[in-house]
């Protein structure tokens, strides 16, 4: 012990000292800051999301209508890439050296050491010969991935399409999307996402300092399998469907055919349609840049968005009704000579001087001035204020199906339109209107839309003497064949069975008796019943329209078809409708070729210079023609007739 | 001297105890820094653990041939080790092997001696000889400077290999003086240095100066009528002044350009997580993710797959924090204290100086890696790549600790004993 013991007791205290200070940053480190945890999980564990295939999508013959096909992404991960041959790796993606150093330079700001997507989608063969020289790209890798194929490139508006979800889809599905992931934008695809997405499957891989991969995490206790979208049956009849595409080859419109007793859709066609197969694949923007900017609107779904004035269609709905209020009755006659005189000076032309009818006969010869005197009886001359007779009116006609949707599995459906009391009282500054003030409602004119949808409900109905199930397009899903119960519910149109007699034999007459307006379009062997339409279109030729159902007795389908700017009912939409109805119920067609290929190569578009659009087809008309044909489009998007007569 | 006693007479076990517990903790750890799913047998003589088992069987039988030898040896012989140190150390920068940017290996068939190692126990010895002869005061200049001269000569050496962090080892060593009278301000400019350097590096010089200025006035208007101290404290200013700008200097023309950024990192000037700051950064993450009890023996996984590099020589502590938590970090630190504190009570029960400043010696040595390697896993001091003693991976190391510890094992077990 000498003079400096007690400096003995400063050095173990600056020893004590030191010791506390490291254990107090490690207890920072190790206990209260949860940082280094989590570095240290992002620093092994890699969530590698399974994506499951997406669920299939049959008509109701369980023909294949979308699948999957596998594709190619090439991705890199920047911090393994090794130098290399830059201008063959471009040669063989098929880009620029510009290009290269943009997608790198993305790819290594998203992350140098996690893998990102560096060309979307190659194509088999340039995968093929890629994946040869695979082994010079150090830290580049393919992954593949499955995209839709439809391999009849049919009913491309009812599949719809699917695509990169959007920040806001993200945003709203509770972390189940993530960036790059794919959703259903419309039709089929969007409907019904939730049951054709499937579900995800998660593995945690860990890895080690130098990326490589190192098992499972947990021997794979978090991981989870993905399960593939489920099955879809849709109701469709692709037989069918395509016989209608091929019909509407050239034409602006639409085509619904229904299966009256289950509400099932057999057809749905919008044409101008396109190839579905333009919204998979790396062409997908610039086809869809090109179908929205195409006068004929291809993206425009017409059976349930394109909303027109029903014309004499209409009729059958009036008829109906009017027999359900007690007011006509099948012997009431009224005398037609060649118009409907109302109000002080009104005048509503008829087609023909038609002289006495009676009310099968009204129907099949669309007489106007039959139903201008019923719609006055109902109005009128019902014993109440026609305000009021009209809120009934309105009441029985929206059982039918018209005025709101109906309710499809399809995103997007138009309500139509139903004038409601309210708009006229607003417009003639009181409430004392009578029929005079809107006779044009009589004959399907007027405050009217209709959607094709709608007006093939209509027959369903006629079809079922009093109710519909709401139409569907997906009639089974997955393996148990499940289909939702909304479509299962029987809704009733309000009218009595037996008040459909006198209608039907009406429509039968249409088509079967020579005197009819639709007597061209009669089938060999089946009772077809039907009723033209005539839709005026102040911005062009009128549309044609055509709705039926057959047989007369326990029918099979009802259809409804619009084509635009084609003139009259019978000349176009009734000819394509019964070609239609016999392929269905017979499975062949009976008629002469000549009269089908009328059908198949006529070109009704407006100024009849467009064809129907292929996959990379440049539209080249001149502008007048698109001037014209942006009008029709316009004209429907905007309920056309509105004139009041 | 009774000859029929034996050779562990009056060995201090708990020290051989702490030892063993320390060396075995390091044999764990460095399994399960480098472990290798294909030879998962710790025994494996192929693997690294399987070799620190070999290095720690020798260090104990090194430290039996120790506690046999006869106590004076090391006094007598002390200065034959500093001189065949010192052949060694020139010897390595002629013959040595570069590994990793230091030519700081002998190879000697497959094994590599590290002279710099043994350097430490036979300066200690040296210093310790020196010091403990008659009429020596450590308060003489000329005392101060042999010191300086027994120290500086290995460091110099050692900095030429380069190897900065085992010749700032020696540096430790200014405890020992100032146990033995060094004045007390040695230490305290030696912090003041300290502060100033971190400053000068941290904010700009304008600044520091003001500040320096300021203070001093300070001290100057409050002692004005002591004479001598202003004195001081302008000689004080003076030297600081000076030093901030060689430090400035130091820092832009004599560091190399590693060291300047791992002080930088440190310091934060820079953030440098995929160059110089990656290893802390990793060792950090590393240490922070075992949390109060960590993840459990061979199932860390910042360890088990590689992202802290040389994991199970100067970053064990990280397999340590990561494996066994906060909990682990706690007991090995506390073992660390424990041996310091009994080194420093065992160096004070001597009635030899000599055994007394080698004691102390012993500690500072071990202390200094204690702290520095620690305190760089955790970002507290600039990456030196010193080992953990008894517990990193590695021969020259352990046995050099061994040697260090069991001198003075023996010469404590000999403490009645006349020297």
């Amino acid at each position: 012990m000498n003079q400096f013991f007690a400096r003995k007791f400063i050095i173990q205290g600056i020893f004590i000292a030191v010791s506390l200070i490291l254990l107090t940053r490690i207890f920072y480190i190790q206990v209260i800051s949860d940082k280094y945890l989590l570095s240290a999980n992002n620093n092994v564990l890699r969530k590698i999301l399974i994506y499951p295939a997406r669920g299939i999508v049959l008509d109701r013959n369980e023909n294949i209508l979308v699948q999957n096909e596998p594709v190619y992404d090439l991705m890199v991960i920047p911090r393994e890439v090794k130098p290399f041959d830059t201008l063959l790796f471009c040669q063989l993606v098929g880009i620029d050296k510009e290009g290269f150093d943009k997608r790198f330079k993305k790819a290594r700001n998203y992350s140098p050491y996690k893998a990102s997507v560096f060309e979307k989608q190659l194509s088999a063969q340039t995968y093929a010969t890629f994946q040869e020289k695979l082994y010079q790209f150090t830290g580049f890798f393919v992954q593949n991935r499955t995209v839709r194929k439809y391999p009849d490139s049919t009913a491309a508006q009812f599949l719809g399409y699917i695509g990169e979800v959007s920040e806001k889809a993200i945003e709203n599905s509770n972390g189940f999307y993530r960036q790059g992931d794919y959703i259903g934008i419309s039709g089929v695809e969007k409907s019904y996402e939730e049951l054709l997405r499937g579900q995800r499957g998660v593995q945690n891989l860990m890895v080690d300092a130098l990326n490589r991969p190192k098992g499972h995490f947990a021997d794979g206790k978090y991981d989870t399998l993905a399960v593939s979208g489920e099955r879809l049956i849709s109701s469709l009849d692709k037989g069918l469907q395509k016989l209608g595409e091929q019909l509407m080859n050239n034409k602006i419109g639409s085509v619904v055919a229904i299966e009256p007793s289950t509400g099932e859709i057999l057809a749905f066609i919008s044409s101008p349609g396109y190839d579905p197969n333009m919204m998979v694949g790396r062409e997908r923007g610039n086809n869809y840049m090109e179908l929205l900017n195409q006068p004929s609107k291809p993206m425009f779904i017409r059976p349930i968005q394109a909303e027109y004035p029903p014309g004499s269609i209409f009729k059958v709905i009036n008829a109906l009704v009017a027999q359900q209020f007690g007011l006509i009755n099948p012997q009431s006659t009224f005398y037609c000579p060649g118009g409907y005189r109302y109000g002080r000076r009104g005048f509503m032309g008829c087609t023909h001087v038609h002289g006495s009818v009676d009310l099968a006969g009204s129907i099949e010869k669309s007489c106007n001035t039959y139903y201008g005197y019923t719609y006055n009886l109902m109005i009128d001359k019902s014993g109440m204020r026609p305000v009021n007779a009209f809120k009934r009116w309105r009441e029985a006609v929206s059982n039918f199906g018209v005025g709101d949707r109906l309710g499809i599995d399809l995103p997007n459906e138009r309500k139509g339109l139903l004038p409601s009391a309210d708009l006229y009282t607003k417009r003639w500054g009181s409430d004392k209107w009578g029929s005079s003030f809107n006779i044009s409602l009589s004959i399907g004119q007027g405050e009217l839309g209709i959607t094709p949808l709608q007006m093939a409900n209509v027959m369903a109905i006629v079809a079922n003497r009093g109710f519909y199930f709401k139409p569907h397009l997906i009639q089974a899903i997955g393996e148990k064949k499940v289909i939702k119960s909304e479509y299962t519910k029987r809704n009733d149109a309000g009218v009595d069975p037996k008040y459909f007699d006198v209608i039907v034999q009406g429509m039968s007459q249409v088509v079967n008796s020579p005197s009819g307006t639709a007597i061209y379009s009669k089938i060999n062997g089946i009772e077809m019943c039907g009723k033209t339409g005539t839709v005026q279109n102040p911005h062009g030729e009128d549309h044609s329209v055509f709705v039926a159902f057959a047989p007369r007795d326990n029918p099979k389908i009802a259809i409804a078809v619009v084509v635009e700017n084609a003139g009259f009912g019978s000349t176009w939409s009734a000819p394509i409708a019964s070609l239609l109805v016999e392929k269905y119920l017979t499975g062949k067609i009976s008629r002469p070729k000549a009269y089908v290929d009328r059908l198949l190569e006529a070109n009704l578009l407006p100024g009849r210079a467009i064809v129907k659009p292929k996959p990379k087809f440049k539209p080249k008309t001149d502008s007048s023609n698109v001037a014209n044909s942006t009008a029709i489009v316009l004209g429907i998007k905007t309920k056309s007739n509105k004139k009041n007569e | 001297m009774n000859k029929q006693r034996s050779p562990f007479f009056n060995v201090d076990w708990i020290v051989v105890i702490t030892f063993l517990v320390l060396c075995i903790i390091g044999w764990f750890n460095i399994h399960a820094a480098v472990y290798n799913p294909e030879k998962p047998s710790i025994f494996d003589l192929e693997t690294n653990y399987g070799k620190q088992l070999l290095f720690i069987i020798s260090a104990l039988i090194l430290g039996l041939v120790i506690l046999l030898l006869d106590s004076k040896f090391f006094n007598t012989f002390s200065p034959v080790f500093y001189g065949i140190t010192l052949l060694l150390l020139i010897l390595v920068l002629i013959v040595g092997r570069n590994v990793g940017g230091n030519q700081a290996w002998i190879p000697i068939g497959s094994f590599r001696l590290q002279p710099s190692e043994f350097a430490k126990f036979s300066t200690c010895l040296l210093l310790a000889r020196y010091l403990s002869s008659i009429n020596i005061k450590v308060q003489d200049l000329r005392t101060q400077a042999v010191c300086a001269i027994i120290l500086l000569i290995p460091m110099g050496l050692i900095m030429l290999q380069p190897d900065t962090g085992s010749a700032l080892v020696f540096g430790s060593l200014i405890f020992v003086l100032y146990r033995e009278g060094l004045s007390g301000y040695f230490l305290i400019i030696g912090a003041i240095l300290i502060v100033l350097f971190v400053l000068s590096l941290l904010i700009s010089k304008l600044y520091l100066l003001l500040g320096l200025v300021a203070i001093c006035g300070l001290l100057i208007y409050n002692y004005k009528k002591n004479r001598a101290f202003i004195t001081t404290v302008v000689y004080g200013f003076i030297i600081s002044v000076i030093f901030i700008f060689c430090v400035d200097f130091a820092y832009k023309n004599i560091l190399q350009s590693h060291q300047r950024n791992r002080i930088d990192v440190l310091l934060g000037i820079v953030e440098d997580l995929k160059g110089e700051g990656y290893n802390v950064n990793q060792s950090k993450i590393a240490i922070g993710s075992g949390g109060m009890w960590g993840r459990g023996y061979l199932q860390g996984t910042q360890t088990k797959y590689d992202f802290v590099p040389e994991q199970s020589t100067d970053f064990i502590f990280c397999t340590i924090g990561e494996e066994w938590g906060f909990a682990g970090s706690v007991v090995v630190i506390g073992l660390y204290l424990f041996l310091l504190l009994r080194i420093v009570n065992i160096a004070e029960r001597q009635r030899s100086s000599f055994s007394r400043i080698y004691g102390y010696g012993v500690a500072s040595i071990i202390f200094f890696h204690f702290f520095i390697n620690i305190g760089m896993t955790i970002g507290l001091v600039p990456v030196i790549g010193i080992p953990l003693p008894f517990i990193s991976y590695g021969g020259s190391s352990l046995w050099s600790f061994t040697i260090l510890l069991f001198i003075l094992l023996k010469l404590d077990s000999n403490r009645m004993g006349i020297v």
